[in-house]
């Protein structure tokens, strides 16, 4: 830190300045941090084994190092150091923390769900005709899964794809907007408002206005797929705007300028330059918004109904999808007397919904690295 | 190839900012004119008129006129985008695509604006922007990795060559070697060089060595304070600007007293 | 291409350029993009607002609980409200943890994996949250619910503990852990793009690692993590499925860690199926107030975000 020359009378060093209180940081390494770590685990597995509850261990242990991580540095290396490792300390116990819930969370999902998941029964029979009875001789007597959820990932596919039909287009080229054609200005300012208003639109509420808007073009209580794919665009378009537009505006204005002055017009400039740079980032900001509501129970609960059959018309009727198919099947088993096979169907349900959300975005990414080909390899 | 272009009475603004006021001068063919003054003081954006650049910062707008062999790149009647294609420009930054190869790059000009080209016509424009460029014996081995891969001054040499496969008559080049190292800037010295035998050269530099090396003429623009719209003060052939100006002003400059 | 119609010579008015047709369908398509959104959300104003309108008309008696609209929808309001802001407050320190962990902790593929798993759990549907809430989380809940019952009984909020654990605080950390994954991707993609120079700038003056994440990352991503906390209090308010499976509804209480209390949205999902007439405009009402408080808390954010705009580095 200090060099030792003699204070000149023009410049004096700063700890001879008053009111400067230096704080110097001597050299440490991060050793240190991980005896104690390990001293902490050995204390948390000695509590745990002592009685207490894991959760409670854990917790002391995880105090018990940061008080003695802070001891530690601040003797050896001053308390700037100590202070960093702590910092260091906390960031790492918040991440683990965090795939606490999250692992367990994948965990049941994959360990309830597994089994069902993959029988011909759950992929490839609907609900029609299947009853308690069915459910009660598959407990109790150990008889094959009847009834699946065919008819709710054919209702997924068409509701979604049509979400996305509806709001990918419309959320891009109002990105473009935004970002290409008007970056200021009153109209931009106010469709940047509306946009966030939007995001704001809880779940629930876009299947309410679904649902009016339907009462009131083709009479209330009028029920069917189309009426989901409208709520779940009224959710999508914001995401996929703002995400868009945040890509779009990465794009460095130095591409923008380097293909005006070849002489390329602007439309063209946006379309080959502007749209391809940001090529990865739309991909996966569509695919997330598409991920987010493939999920989405609520608006569809209100606005598309529940089938317990076929239907691959969206015009007509109320349709299954797999997120409702899941909610209904967990809190309404066929027979409450023997929950565990619609429990078994919920939990398939869920974990297929998770896998295809994995499945999207893996290939998002697949999708990207396609667009962008030539960067960075 | 190669025109000359005379500006007349160009006043600049941006919105109601009055950027620049009153330009007039000539710029030779195939010779390197280059503009010098302090920071803010419009040469810039002087440049980026000369081309219509300037079009793209919302509100931006000129009065007066710019000639390329007589026909005014602000008639009504002109389009932008074929003004670009006749004046094409060298950032100051270099800025290759990131999402194309080097050869891509070279022929984006073309294929931006979707005109067919056969592979062998492709082939020899790209070695021919290239060795324009003197960059070909660099890169011809590696014509399909990424044009960002490249080092800082290769990338500049890069876009030049970019900026010649849509043949223009005109090169804007606005501060082309203040990212680069001095080696770099060498190279593009170099290459200025050897670009005034087939095309009229403007470039902006805020290197008063670099335009006493490079340029045939020079332009000293000023402005009076913060605020006040920047002007041409004197534009004349450079030996004279460095060594004999005929303003106060200019002798201030170049003599390192302000700027 | 015909000259266009004669703009006026005044100067200084711009010269208007010949249009070509593709830049004509282009700013066509995207100026009507984005007028729909306007469109959009009008139909949503208008036709909630016309369904929603009887029960305002009522009389006080036939509404739910008989006392009109507002005591209907007030311990809704405060149920959703209260969740929230737990899952608001438990997420975000934690989120931002990991953010850091991610951008600046972590070695760069630990980090992208990382990353790219919390993008995959933002994603995954509530209701699988819900299911693995009511399932898994709420029974183990219950001993910390009891420890709270005994030592922190005096408060009103843990006055007595609820047996199977299907509590508002228990949909509130559900909440939490929800959001979790969009605070923390919001965070982390700000994070990550603190410029370079600032974190060497400040790492050249002797900051430690931390100094340096508090000098240069949190000033910089500030207005991002404010705006992915947003996100996620928003998400947390409009909430349904996880809230309408793990809590088990009741009338309103302080205690949070007893069944009672609901929320707007579980209300909604509850009930929606099987009502019919006044009670379909009592939930579109209860629907639209849900929505003036995301909107308010969306503008809120806007208004933070908005004063930090000039650091968002794009021009």
């Amino acid at each position: 830190m200090s060099v030792e020359t003699e204070p000149t009378a023009r410049q004096r060093k700063l700890s001879e300045i008053e009111g400067v209180d230096l704080d110097t940081v001597r050299a440490s390494s991060n050793r240190q941090s991980y005896i104690v770590l390990g001293l902490a685990v050995v204390v948390g597995a000695l509590l745990w084994l002592l009685g207490l509850h894991p959760a409670l261990a854990v917790v002391l242990a995880f105090v018990a190092y940061l008080v003695i991580v802070y001891a530690v540095y601040r003797s050896t290396a001053g308390s700037r150091v100590a202070v960093d490792q702590v910092a260091r300390g906390l960031v790492l116990g918040a991440f683990v923390l965090a795939l606490v819930p999250l692992v367990s969370l994948l965990w049941t999902v994959i360990v309830r769900g597994g089994a069902t998941v993959v029988s011909p029964a759950f992929l490839g029979q609907t609900m029609n005709g299947v009853t308690g009875l069915q459910d009660q001789a598959t407990q109790r007597d150990g008889a094959e899964l009847i009834g699946g959820a065919y008819h709710a990932i054919i209702g997924t596919l068409i509701i979604t794809g049509l979400a996305a039909l509806i709001s990918v287009p419309i959320g891009v080229f109002t990105a473009i907007f935004l970002v290409e054609y008007q970056p200021k200005g009153r109209v931009s300012h106010l469709i940047r408002f509306l946009v966030d208003v939007m995001t704001g639109i809880p779940s629930i509420v876009a299947g309410l206005f679904a649902f009016a808007l339907w009462a009131v073009l083709f009479g209330i209580g009028t029920k069917n797929g189309f009426a989901g794919a409208v709520a779940l665009s009224v959710l999508m378009i914001s995401t996929v705007v703002r995400n868009s537009e945040e890509m779009l505006r990465i794009v460095p204005n130095e591409l923008r300028e380097a293909s005006l002055a070849l002489g390329v017009p602007k439309w063209r400039t946006i379309a080959k330059v502007v749209l391809p740079t940001a090529a990865s980032g739309l991909a996966s900001g569509i695919t997330l918004a598409i991920a987010r509501v493939i999920g989405e129970t609520a608006p569809l609960l209100v606005a598309v109904g529940y089938a317990r059959g076929l239907n691959v018309n969206p015009a007509e009727g109320p349709m299954n999808t797999l997120a409702v198919y899941a909610y209904y099947m967990f809190t309404k088993p066929l027979s409450p007397g023997y929950r565990e096979p619609s429990l078994d169907r919920a939990w398939a349900a869920a974990l297929l919904l998770v896998l295809i959300v994995v499945v999207l975005n893996l290939s998002a990414r697949f999708i990207a690295r396609a667009f962008a080909p030539k960067t960075g390899r | 190839m190669s025109k000359r272009i005379d500006v007349k009475n160009l006043d600049i603004y941006y919105g109601d900012f009055h950027a620049v006021k009153s330009v007039s001068m000539t710029i030779e063919p195939r010779s390197v004119t280059a503009f010098i003054g302090p920071s803010g003081c419009g040469k810039s954006t002087v440049l980026r008129t000369l081309n219509r650049m300037h079009e793209v910062i919302p509100g931006a707008h000129v009065t007066g006129e710019v000639l390329m062999d007589d026909r005014n790149l602000y008639a009504k009647e002109t389009d932008p985008v074929d003004v670009r294609r006749q004046v094409g420009m060298v950032f100051q930054r270099p800025n290759p695509f990131p999402t194309m190869s080097i050869r891509e790059n070279v022929l984006a000009g073309v294929s931006l604006n979707s005109k067919r080209l056969s592979k062998s016509a492709a082939d020899e424009l790209l070695e021919q922007s290239l060795r324009g460029a003197n960059l070909w014996t660099e890169v011809k081995d590696r014509l399909d990795r990424p044009g960002a891969g490249l080092s800082g001054g290769q990338q500049q040499r890069l876009c030049i060559a970019r900026a010649i496969a849509v043949q223009p008559e005109v090169i804007l080049m606005d501060e082309p070697c203040s990212a680069l190292d001095p080696i770099s800037t060498l190279a593009i010295e170099d290459l200025i060089n050897e670009l005034k035998s087939d095309y009229t050269v403007v470039i902006v530099t805020h290197n008063m060595q670099q335009a006493a090396r490079v340029s045939d003429r020079t332009g000293f623009f000023n402005l009076e304070a913060t605020g006040m719209p920047g002007e041409l003060v004197e534009m004349d052939d450079t030996p004279k600007i460095f060594s004999n100006p005929s303003k106060k002003a200019t002798e201030d400059y170049i003599s390192g007293r302000f700027g | 291409m015909s000259a266009p119609p004669a703009a006026s010579e005044r100067p200084p008015a711009p010269a208007k350029p010949p249009r070509r047709p593709g830049d004509v369908v282009f700013s066509g398509l995207s100026t009507a993009s984005a007028f729909s959104i306007l469109l959009i959300l009008a139909g949503v104003a208008i036709f909630l607002i016309s369904k929603a309108l009887p029960v305002f008309g009522a009389d006080p008696a036939e509404v739910t609980g008989g006392e009109g609209f507002l005591s209907y929808v007030w311990p809704l309001v405060f149920g959703t409200l209260v969740a929230s802001l737990i899952a608001m407050l438990v997420a975000t320190p934690v989120a931002v943890g990991i953010a850091l962990f991610v951008s600046h902790y972590a070695p760069k593929r630990l980090g992208t994996a990382v990353g790219f798993v919390i993008d995959l759990l933002a994603a995954v549907p509530s209701v699988v949250f819900g299911m693995w809430g009511f399932q898994v989380f709420a029974p183990k809940l219950v001993p910390l619910f009891g420890w709270l019952e005994e030592h922190l009984g005096f408060l009103p909020f843990f006055e007595s503990a609820s047996r199977t654990g299907r509590t508002l605080l228990t949909a509130s950390l559900v909440l939490a852990v929800m959001i979790l994954p969009i605070v923390t991707s919001v965070s982390r993609e700000v994070f990550l793009q603190t410029p370079r120079l600032h974190e060497e700038a400040a790492l050249a003056l002797g900051a430690t690692q931390w100094e340096m994440i508090r000098t240069a990352v949190l000033p910089f991503g500030r207005p991002g993590v404010i705006g992915g906390t947003m996100l996620g209090l928003g998400r947390a308010l409009g909430e349904t499925m996880a809230v309408a499976i793990i809590l088990s509804p009741g009338v309103f209480t302080w205690n949070l860690i007893d069944t009672g209390n609901t929320t707007v949205p579980a209300e909604i999902a509850l009930n929606f199926p099987e009502a019919a007439g006044l009670r379909l405009s009592e939930l579109i009402a209860a629907g639209l107030v849900l929505f003036g408080i995301t909107l308010a808390v969306n503008l809120a954010a806007r208004a933070v975000v908005e004063r930090r705009a000039e650091f968002s580095g794009a021009n």
